[in-house]
């Protein structure tokens, strides 16, 4: 982004406060435009003809550094790139990595199918929603045509998932390309002998096109801008990933160097990078050894710059952190993810189900409802607002009190004498210290549960319902 | 940072070159250029100015060469902005499109980063029988002058492990007490074998029977156990107390005692308990202090502040645990914390110029390091656990370590066997396996 205060932003709007963005003025508008919170096309006023040299304008000097760009078509389309910091602390990292998991075109169809639908089927649940996977790489190991477009195909009839077509055969992408031209696919890769002909693809079917120099910065330069000369900015850079030793810190330097210059002005070098962890499986030849390793090389590339990768290895223990680290490192720092504060109902609670008390830190309440949704333990849940703080930081830190409880039962209209028939509040074990005033505060009787909510079940057994007095 | 450079000065270069094409080409006012760095050129200049430019650009770039001027960084940016914001350069393309038979010559060019002026305190842990203490090796801190692993700056030392072993069996993930198994009595023993078997460059003995919720066991006994551990092994120990404020003053001042002169790790100094008593245990007896504080940046200098300025703990003495969070469990509260903390220190915040370490542990209490299955009937399949466990782990650790963290304190023999492997890789110390990688696609497996 080329602006950095609202100030600079607010010259180009309208300047009428008609509140159409949703935002009370346009002062205030100007300021999610630099923190990125909202887009210059909801500002409905921009898009009528007269403001069409502002509204240009204005949209290159909000131009993210690092080119977006599109794969896929409708729902499933990834974004990648769009980045304006080197450290997430300073803004946030926009557009998660893209996750491609690998098919190639020597499998039997039975298996190429069966694995297709795993990497599409792969879900994790986490804070409110699923982590999954992104897309789907087919590499051409035959070399032949034909055989590639008939892999191809089938990966179409399987998923909708966005897909890399990979081959330094012209010929073969081609094949490839006239199966899935209508789906947008990225292009892997145009190189130092075969570019011409891969531009002539790109541009023909006007998708998006890798360009692969293995440690040659150079060299991947020539191809940025010989690319762009040519009519399409629509470009992932890969540098090659060296698996192992010297070549893998090369590997990692390449991508800090790239990111750092796009970063700071120097366009020709800005657009999305690519990291390819696969080639672990080159250097390591058990399963676990090379899952491991590949994992490694991911979660590096992940958190230094990589936008979008190839991997191999499908197993839980490589696919479970590697989804967490991307989610780790893209979660915006700025605001703590919440919930909406106040009364969730488990299943289907009654008079005699019970009444639990958690905070509105999104990990927090995910958690405990999850754990509580799939023993079907029917009961009211209370998100408190603690400001989007977990249980024990928000106790340390007072946004967890005997009050807040109180305030946050009655706001929803509950009363326990009247809708319960135990007058019961179940805390969370690590707000144990709070069991007394909430006692004082709400005349009710105050339970500690467990200081896990994965251990509610076995707690509830023991102790619900509660013995009378 | 930026070097400017102004249009009418190019001029001026030009003349002195005495450049033919340059004849007839006006340029009015002042016009300041950025050269390198920075936000990079208003584009509403780069359009203004763009035929000019693009008729001129290629002598800039040779004779800015000449010169020492990275112009033609500049100028392919200019060229570059004037495509993405206006259309005459776009309309031209298609016209250049049928003429390129060759790739256009580019000159990849990046700066180093300028405002990390202040390297990192190196902190010695260990002594040996020259330094008055009884330790084989030891193992050196700090130093960085850039982020870790990057090119800015050679990274003096490299990531160290310090493996844990505590004074009584504890609860421990499957997957990691079945490597303990035979040891869980003997703290001695335990150490031993982390040193032997699992190449632990340290070893912290964890005297968590002392806190008086647990076993209450004496800061006599405790300091017993320290000496055993010393004689056990020839590598640098960290001591860690229960994590009870009211007992580990006195706790660990008793095993500093029992420790002097071997320089060892104090864990911890914190905001919440008596750091004067353990910052004077640490100097008395010719220790380090780990300053801890919970996910806080400004704890952290608070901390720090006081252990120097109020109890007079020398530099090269304080090493900082800014608090680890699993991965899903808060690692991107714990990741950012210690980036930011490190970046601080770089630019020269002097309260914040110390190595960390991270209780990567820690990682352990992730549900997904440690349950058989998901708790969620909706997930897909986790997989064995014996798997999750240790890559955990190494993931908690190796994010941390591209933070700038610099000791990890760990459990999973194969959790420090990767997590060593890939810190060395980073560092430069592995040397490469000579994989050609040009034609990746077509590989089997
Ligand atoms: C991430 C984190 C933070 C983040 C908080 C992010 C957030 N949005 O919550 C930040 C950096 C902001 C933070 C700040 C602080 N933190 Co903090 N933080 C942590 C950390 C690393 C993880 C906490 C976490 O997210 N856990 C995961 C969530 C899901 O757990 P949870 O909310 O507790 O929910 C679980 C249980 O409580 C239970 N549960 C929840 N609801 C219910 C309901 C019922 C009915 C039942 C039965 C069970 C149950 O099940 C859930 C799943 O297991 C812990 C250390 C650690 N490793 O645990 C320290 C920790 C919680 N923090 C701590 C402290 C002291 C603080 C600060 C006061 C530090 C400071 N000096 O400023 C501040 C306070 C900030 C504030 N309140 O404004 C201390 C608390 C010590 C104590 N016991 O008093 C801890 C334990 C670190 C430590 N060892 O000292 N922290
Ligand atoms: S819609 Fe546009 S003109 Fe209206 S208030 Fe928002 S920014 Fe201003």
């Amino acid at each position: 982004m080329k602006i950095n205060s609202p100030l600079e932003a607010y010259k180009y709007l309208p300047g009428t406060n008609c509140g159409e963005c949703g935002e009370q003025t346009c002062m205030a508008f100007a300021s999610h435009l630099i923190d990125r919170s909202k887009k210059l096309t909801d500002c409905t006023p921009m898009l009528e003809e007269k403001f069409n040299k502002k509204f240009k304008e204005l949209q290159t000097l909000l131009a993210p550094e690092i080119r977006e760009v599109e794969i896929g078509v409708g729902d499933n389309a990834v974004k990648i790139g769009g980045d304006d910091v080197l450290y997430r602390h300073k803004l946030t990292f926009f557009n998660p990595t893209a996750f491609a998991y690998d098919v190639w075109d020597t499998m039997p169809e039975n298996e190429l199918v069966e694995r297709v639908e795993k990497i599409r089927d792969f879900k994790k649940f986490y804070v409110g929603n699923f982590l999954t996977l992104d897309m789907i790489a087919i590499r051409s190991v035959s070399n032949e045509p034909r055989k590639f477009a008939d892999t191809v195909k089938k990966v179409i009839a399987t998923t909708d998932m966005p897909l890399i077509l990979c081959s330094f055969n012209p010929e073969v992408l081609k094949a490839g390309l006239e199966v899935a031209k209508d789906k947008n696919p990225l292009l892997y890769a145009a190189n130092k002998e075969n570019w011409r002909q891969v531009a002539d693809l790109a541009l023909e079917y006007d998708v998006p096109v890798t360009l692969f120099s293995p440690d040659d910065l150079d060299n991947l330069k020539s191809l940025a801008v010989t690319f762009a000369k040519l009519g399409t900015e629509k470009l992932v850079l890969d540098p090659g990933t060296f698996p192992s030793g010297k070549d893998l810190k090369k590997t990692f330097t390449n991508f800090l160097k790239i990111r750092r210059a796009g970063i700071e002005g120097d366009k020709d070098i800005a657009y999305p990078l690519m990291a390819v962890p696969l080639t672990a499986w080159m250097v390591q030849d058990d399963d676990v050894s090379a899952s491991y390793w590949e994992t490694v090389i991911a979660s590096i590339f992940t958190i230094k710059y990589g936008d979008i990768m190839i991997m191999h290895s499908i197993e839980p223990y490589a696919l479970l952190p590697q989804l967490h680290i991307r989610d780790t490192i893209y979660t915006d720092p700025r605001k703590p993810v919440s919930v909406q504060p106040g009364m969730y109902k488990i299943g289907t609670p009654d008079k005699d189900s019970p009444v639990l008390v958690t905070t509105n830190f999104a990990l927090t309440y995910y958690t405990v409802e999850s754990d509580l949704a799939s023993s079907k333990i029917n009961c009211y849940l209370w998100a408190i607002d603690t400001d989007g703080i977990g249980v024990e930081a928000a106790v340390a830190g007072g946004q967890l009190t005997a009050a807040k409880i109180k305030k946050g039962i009655e706001e929803s209209g509950f009363d326990l004498k009247r809708d319960t028939s135990h007058n019961t509040i179940i805390l969370p074990g690590l707000a144990a210290r709070l069991q007394g005033d909430v006692e004082d505060e709400t005349g009710a009787r105050v339970m500690i549960g467990p200081a896990d909510s994965g251990r509610l079940p076995g707690w509830m057994e023991k102790n619900w319902p509660p013995k009378t007095k | 940072m930026t070097k400017k450079t102004k249009l009418t000065d190019i001029t001026n270069m030009f003349k002195e070159f005495d450049i033919e094409s340059l004849e007839g080409v006006t340029i009015e006012g002042d016009i300041e250029l950025n050269i390198t760095g920075g936000g990079g050129l208003n584009p509403a200049l780069a359009y203004a100015l763009g035929q000019e430019i693009s008729h001129i650009s290629l002598h800039m770039a040779n004779i800015g060469r000449i010169l020492g001027y990275p112009v033609d960084q500049l100028f392919a940016q200019a060229f570059g902005m004037g495509i993405a914001s206006t259309s005459p350069p776009v309309a031209q393309m298609a016209d250049t499109k049928a003429k390129i038979q060759e790739l256009l010559a580019a000159k990849f060019e990046v700066a180093s980063v300028s405002n990390w002026i202040k390297p990192i305190q190196e902190v010695t842990l260990g002594a040996t029988s020259s330094d008055g203490g009884s330790r084989k090796s030891t193992v050196t801190l700090g130093g960085e002058n850039a982020l870790p692993y990057y090119f800015d700056a050679a990274m003096p030392h490299r990531n160290y492990v310090t493996m844990d072993v505590f004074d009584m069996p504890i609860s421990m993930a499957k997957a990691v007490k079945s490597n303990y198994d035979d040891v869980i009595n003997d703290p001695a023993e335990w150490a031993k074998k982390v040193v032997r078997d699992f190449n632990a460059d340290m070893v912290t003995i964890h005297l968590i029977s002392t806190d008086p919720l647990i076993k209450d066991t004496s800061a006599r006994d405790a300091a017993r156990v320290v000496e055993d551990v010393l004689q056990a092994v020839d590598v640098p120990i960290v001591i860690g107390g229960s994590g009870n404020p009211q007992k580990d003053p006195e706790v660990l001042e008793k095993a500093a005692e029992a420790a002097a002169g071997e320089r060892v790790l104090l864990a911890s100094a914190s905001l919440n308990l008596d750091y004067e008593r353990i910052a004077k245990a640490a100097i008395n007896n010719g220790h380090v202090v780990l300053s801890w504080t919970q996910l806080e940046i400004n704890a952290q200098k608070e901390l720090n502040r006081k252990l120097m300025k109020q109890c007079n703990v020398p530099r090269d003495s304080i090493i900082m645990d800014p608090t680890t969070a699993a991965l899903g469990y808060g690692l991107d509260y714990a990741y950012s914390n210690m980036e930011r903390i490190r970046l601080a220190g770089l630019m020269g915040d002097d309260e914040l110029t110390f190595p960390m370490s991270s209780g990567t542990t820690n990682a352990w209490g992730a549900r997904e390091a440690w349950m058989v299955s998901s708790p969620l009937p909706q997930d897909s399949d986790w997989g064995p656990r014996e798997y999750r466990g240790p890559i955990w782990e190494i993931i908690t650790g190796l994010a941390l370590s591209l933070a700038g963290n610099d000791l990890f304190m760990m459990m999973h023999p194969t959790s420090v066997q990767v997590l060593k492997e890939i810190t060395q890789t980073l560092y430069g110390s592995i040397e490469s396996e000579g994989i050609d990688i040009s034609n990746w696609i077509g590989m089997e497996v």
